[in-house]
């Protein structure tokens, strides 16, 4: 019985540690290595790489991917309440609301960040019409800067919060509102002492869906901040790519994993089994 | 049913425009005369010039090549591995497959370039397609997984116990048993892989060489350089070709 099982399981387990935990494995290996001529690597073996990470230039940029995730977040969880409430609210039509949120996400995120591109830019549809019906005479710099990003970010992992709001929203017992009502609770009051913390763990796992991600983030700072506006993602592709320091690039990436993995162990076990 | 009242109907309007305006707009766009941003008249110029253009034509090519290819495997990787799993867990393979999920793409990506060239000291081998379907199935396999045990949830053990006890070796009930009850499951975990798979850019741009650039890399370049209505054309045909996968893809996995 257990032999087919062993056999399944094989090519599984050899690219997963092939493919995936040797290269993390290497990464290790790298981070604690000197930056040297023999393909950009070289003893003596030192911890430097982890110091450079919070040294003022590189801790701003640490600083300012936590700052920037955690609006992103905060603004999700403003936008998405409201929205995974009405979809929990509206009966038979649940599932095409619901659709309507998932759809953007199977969309090419590159394809998304673009729309706003072709939006933002100083050419692009906004400035063009302002200046058209002579509102503005120069164009407003709405590309490449903290909000830009902040504002692609939202947009890119909103659908991330939405879900599992609108699965514990979806669960709760509506008698329980109506109670609230009845012993004289306003829509408001009812709204923050009754729904908000019936859907604390929705919130919570939202919270680790969208932080998580944006605190990653390669692309929307890349493209929508343009290089003013960068995040860690975009310091590791650089010194792995142009700045040629594989060392530093890789003590980055494990800083990065960590402070994932920390947010995922912290969260993830304060909420149970809801997300894994 | 408690009752929407009229902000929370208001907001939601607003959130769903926020959501889905922009892409109408460029999808809008992909049909105007001019190449700036004012309306001057319907056109099709501009899928006329995707079309035409060979970068744009190989790039998608290698896209679809690699998505299949990356598709293929990691769908019949991903699958064993899901009824291995649903057998008994295996904590180990779990951990990592949850790892590679919850990881950063760009730093799967450098970690998978920094893996490569180290290869590349011994083997005699150079960053292309290979490398790239390669990365392709690992940060798939996850996804498959994922779904495919979804559906073996549902799937009642008892099935297979009595095409055991009826004399079918362990492979024949897996095959004709279990394997096609869960076959809506297994293909809406390979569209997913597809749709990760030609969708990807971060990973992909990382371990690319100079014969394997695909349709993302070639948009992010264009986006980069400018905006050229063409982006709109091909971005508006590839929101409809996967918003078409993923429906069929959805009704299987509910089927």
């Amino acid at each position: 019985m257990n032999r087919l099982r062993t056999i399944f399981l094989t090519p599984a387990a050899l690219v997963m540690t092939s493919l995936f935990l040797a290269p993390l494995a290497i990464i290790c290996a790298y981070s604690l290595l000197t930056r040297g001529a023999y393909f950009g690597l070289g003893l003596p073996w030192t911890i430097a790489n982890y110091g450079r990470v919070f040294d003022p230039l590189y801790g701003e940029v640490l600083l300012r991917s936590f700052a920037l995730a955690a609006v992103a977040t905060v603004l999700c969880l403003l936008l998405g309440f409201p929205l995974a409430l009405f979809i929990s609210r509206s009966g038979q039509r649940k599932n095409f609301y619901l659709n309507l949120v998932i759809l953007p996400f199977w969309t090419s995120l590159l394809v998304r960040i673009y729309a706003w591109i072709f939006l933002l830019r100083d050419t692009g549809l906004i400035n063009a019409t302002l200046q058209k019906i002579g509102l503005t005479h120069a164009p407003l710099p709405m590309l490449y800067n903290d909000g830009a990003v902040i504002l692609g970010l939202v947009y890119g992992y909103l659908p991330f919060m939405v879900l599992p709001l609108y699965a514990t929203l979806e669960r709760l017992d509506p008698f329980l509102i109506e109670a609230a009502a009845d012993l004289g609770a306003r829509p408001w009051t009812a709204l923050l002492r009754v729904i908000v913390p019936l859907a604390a763990p929705g919130i919570r796992a939202g919270v680790v869906l969208v932080f998580i991600p944006c605190l990653g983030a390669f692309l929307v700072p890349d493209l929508m901040g343009g290089g003013k506006s960068i995040m860690i993602g975009n310091v590791v592709q650089n010194q792995f790519t142009t700045a040629r320091d594989w060392p530093f690039g890789s003590a980055l990436s494990l800083v990065l994993m960590a402070a994932v993995m920390t947010l995922l162990l912290v969260l993830v076990r304060r909420s149970g089994e809801e997300l894994l | 049913m408690t009752r929407r009242s009229a902000w929370l109907v208001a907001w939601a309007i607003g959130v769903y425009a926020f959501l889905h305006v922009p892409m109408l707009i460029l999808a809008v766009f992909s049909f105007n005369g001019s190449r700036y941003s004012t309306w001057i008249g319907f056109s099709l110029d501009w899928y006329r010039a995707v079309f035409h253009d060979p970068q744009l034509a190989q790039s998608a090519w290698n896209s679809l090549v690699i998505a299949i290819t990356a598709m293929l495997i990691s769908t019949v990787i991903g699958t064993l591995c899901a009824y291995a799993l649903w057998r008994r867990s295996s904590p180990w393979v779990s951990g990592s497959l949850y790892l590679s999920l919850v990881t950063p793409e760009i730093v799967t990506g450098v970690s998978l370039l920094a893996f490569y060239q180290w290869i590349f000291r011994h083997l005699r081998w150079h960053l292309g397609m290979q490398t790239v379907i390669l990365a392709h199935v690992a940060f798939s396999i996850a996804y498959v997984v994922i779904v495919v045990l979804a559906r073996l949830r549902t799937f009642d053990p008892a099935l297979e116990e009595a095409a055991l006890d009826l004399g079918a070796t362990e492979w024949q009930a897996f095959l004709r048993v279990t394997l096609p009850s869960i076959l809506p499951g297994v293909v809406a975990a390979a569209l997913l892989a597809f749709t990760v798979s030609i969708d990807d850019y971060v990973i992909t741009s990382l371990v690319a060489g100079v014969d394997s650039e695909t349709l993302p890399m070639v948009i992010y370049a264009m986006a980069r350089r400018g905006i050229s209505p063409a982006v709109n054309a091909i971005s508006t045909m590839i929101v409809f070709g996967l918003g078409a996968l993923i429906l069929v893809s959805e009704r299987l996995r509910e089927a």
